[in-house]
């Protein structure tokens, strides 16, 4: 134990040293790398996430999908006969995939449009707009299995609330989750259910539209039909944008409420809800044939990236980046 | 619409207009709140109802008697309560992970200096690109080699090696702690660890309340985890164990329905303590997308 004089002392001295160091670019260097140092540490729990649970994974899946790896025993090389198998053996995988692309084209859409809509509603100067906002977000809160249970009775046909209120309308409800036709859009008009999460992204973005350029429209007389033609949508481009990159994302990945909503996920009335990953889940988990599904796993990630990729070109074209912006 | 001029009659003045306009947007958000409102209306009535009360036509929207022993005997019906303590336990260990090691991660790549940052970063932002259900089947085959299969461990370790998504929406807030404050703070002795735990956390509370509110959600309502890697009946979460009590209890919808509004109510509670925090995240995500 040194005293605290003494300390002091040394601490005086090394720092005298320090002015007196000839080569001052050596100490710059060195807090320079201390720093690096510091932040590869900081950011190092992803680096080892990203290489061990994402990067090597999805690597191995890869080789995976050229074996018949079965987890327990097998692991033979079989080249591409599970790529083989599933494009001309397998009439379930076009099924699951027409299943997937029909839910994906028809709720990406449906849920942004109505998520901008109701953006636009909520952006007005109108008593009470906070508690709408809270209640038009609230859906996009609940989710999981309680949801989907409250959806399969909401849907059901004698007395369902979705087909009393048709009723009233005159309207004969169909029979929703039992008939083959009516199905995907049973889980279509609930994704819309939720739409409030979209919604608060447009929200704030609405809300960061500069009131100048709609006064300048009104000095030109132009129409609110106009304004948000012209102004409003151009403005948010950016987040219709990224919203339809992530959802489309995650319109693929749709899953549990087809597992939930069907008998133990047989994929519903006619293999209607058989949805890709369904598919791809009972190949894995039911027959453990993990070659064939990490074949089918690698496929869907190309679908995705071809999407993102198409979607990154286009965007190009129509996403309007306003001045001044943080990019 | 005419093109002439004359004296506007009092629906075609500006005020009454938009007095129309307003009221007209008004009656839309009643009607789409009562649209919105009502699934929740009747799963809590349904909740309530007698099984013959249910099976009923036309359905009743309020109960003739509120049967609140429905709580109490779908509760006793399956081992619930053992299910809301493992969800518990798995949710408050995902939160820390997720708290701790994302703002962690997020400080780095907010505010020090090194190398390669901005490529590592993009690598951060790409990854969210990557559909889940394509990581699904080789992260389980990594969690079956390392024996973790009904352990909580495939449910509760990941959180500890960052989340993109997270990491992405704490870079943002962090990047607005100015520089100048970094600096001081290291002339004062700090290293970068103190700086983050003591200066930039506290600085940054609404946006870590915001990663621990939606982490808590995601956890709370996680139902592939859980189904992938839960076989023993006793380790369940609340969202398997929904799964199956809808196996047990078959059409018993009274029974459902109050399973499912108890398995709902945490999150419903935080989102109405806690809103603002939801729409911080929101904010964020929107103004910072390009």
């Amino acid at each position: 134990m040194e005293t605290a004089y003494e300390s002091a002392k040394k601490r005086k001295q090394a720092a005298q040293k320090d002015i007196a160091e000839p080569v001052k670019k050596y100490r710059i260097k060195s807090l320079r790398k201390r720093e690096e140092l510091s932040g590869f540490l900081f950011i190092s729990p992803w680096l080892i996430g990203f290489v061990a649970l994402t990067l090597g994974p999805l690597l191995f899946s890869l080789y995976v999908s050229f074996t018949n790896y079965n987890i327990t025993s097998k692991m033979d090389f079989v080249g591409t006969q599970n790529y083989h198998n599933m494009f001309f053996n397998d009439g379930l995988f076009w099924t699951s995939l027409w299943n997937t692309l029909y839910f994906v084209a028809f709720s990406v859409p449906l849920t942004t449009a109505g998520a901008i809509l109701l953006a636009v509603l909520l952006n007005q100067k109108i008593p009470g707009i906070k508690v709408f906002r809270t209640i038009y977000y609230l859906p996009a809160v609940l989710s999981g299995v309680a949801v989907y249970l409250l959806w399969m009775q909401l849907l059901s046909p004698s007395t369902g609330l979705v087909n009393t209120a048709l009723s009233w309308f005159g309207i004969k409800g169909p029979a929703w989750l039992f008939d083959p036709e009516w199905t995907k859009p049973a889980l279509i008009v609930m994704k819309m259910w939720s739409v409030g999460g979209g919604m608060l992204l447009y929200l704030a973005s609405l809300q960061g539209v500069s009131k100048a350029m709609y006064e300048a429209a009104d000095i030109d007389g132009a129409s609110a039909f106009r304004k948000f033609f012209h102004i409003t949508l151009p403005m948010i481009t950016p987040v219709i944008f990224f919203d339809i990159v992530t959802s489309l994302i995650g319109g693929f990945q749709i899953f549990q409420e087809a597992y939930v909503m069907t008998e133990n996920g047989d994929g519903g009335p006619v293999n209607s809800l058989l949805f890709y990953n369904l598919h791809m889940w009972n190949k894995a988990f039911e027959v453990f044939d993990m070659g064939y599904a990490s074949a089918m796993a690698w496929f869907l990630f190309v679908i995705v990236l071809v999407l993102t990729v198409i979607n990154l070109k286009f965007g190009k074209h129509w996403v309007h980046y306003g001045g001044g912006d943080e990019k | 619409m005419s093109t002439r001029q004359h004296t506007p009659k009092f629906y075609e003045t500006m005020s009454f207009r938009r007095k129309m306009k307003k009221s007209f947007v008004l009656f839309l958000l009643i009607l789409g709140s009562i649209v919105i409102l009502s699934p929740v209306w009747w799963m809590i009535s349904t909740s309530l109802k007698t099984p013959g009360e249910i099976a009923q036509y036309p359905p009743s929207f309020m109960p003739e008697s509120f049967q609140w022993s429905n709580y109490v005997k779908a509760w006793q019906t399956a081992p619930f309560t053992r299910w809301a303590l493992n969800t518990i336990f798995i949710t408050v260990c995902v939160v820390i992970g997720n708290v701790v090691v994302n703002s962690f991660v997020a400080y780095g790549f907010a505010k020090i200096r090194f190398r390669g940052k901005n490529l590592l970063f993009t690598l951060v932002l790409s990854t969210m690109l990557i559909p889940g259900f394509v990581m699904m089947i080789p992260q389980y085959m990594l969690f079956s080699k390392l024996h973790w299969i009904n352990t909580y461990l495939p449910l509760i370790v990941p959180a500890f090696f960052g989340n993109a998504f997270f990491i992405f929406l704490l870079r943002q807030f962090f990047k607005t702690i100015p520089d100048e404050m970094i600096e001081a703070a290291k002339i004062d002795g700090a290293n970068h660890f103190q700086i983050w735990w003591k200066l930039a956390m506290p600085l940054m509370k609404p946006a870590v309340i915001t990663v621990a509110i939606l982490s808590f959600n995601g956890a709370w309502n996680d139902f592939l985890g859980p189904l992938l890697y839960i076989n023993d009946e006793k380790l369940y979460t609340l969202q398997i164990g929904l799964q199956t009590f809808k196996g047990t209890v078959q059409t018993q919808w009274h029974y459902l329905m109050s399973a499912s509004v108890l398995v709902l109510l945490p999150v419903i509670l935080i989102f109405f303590f806690f809103q603002r925090y939801f729409i911080e995240g929101s904010n964020i995500t929107s103004g910072t997308k390009g």
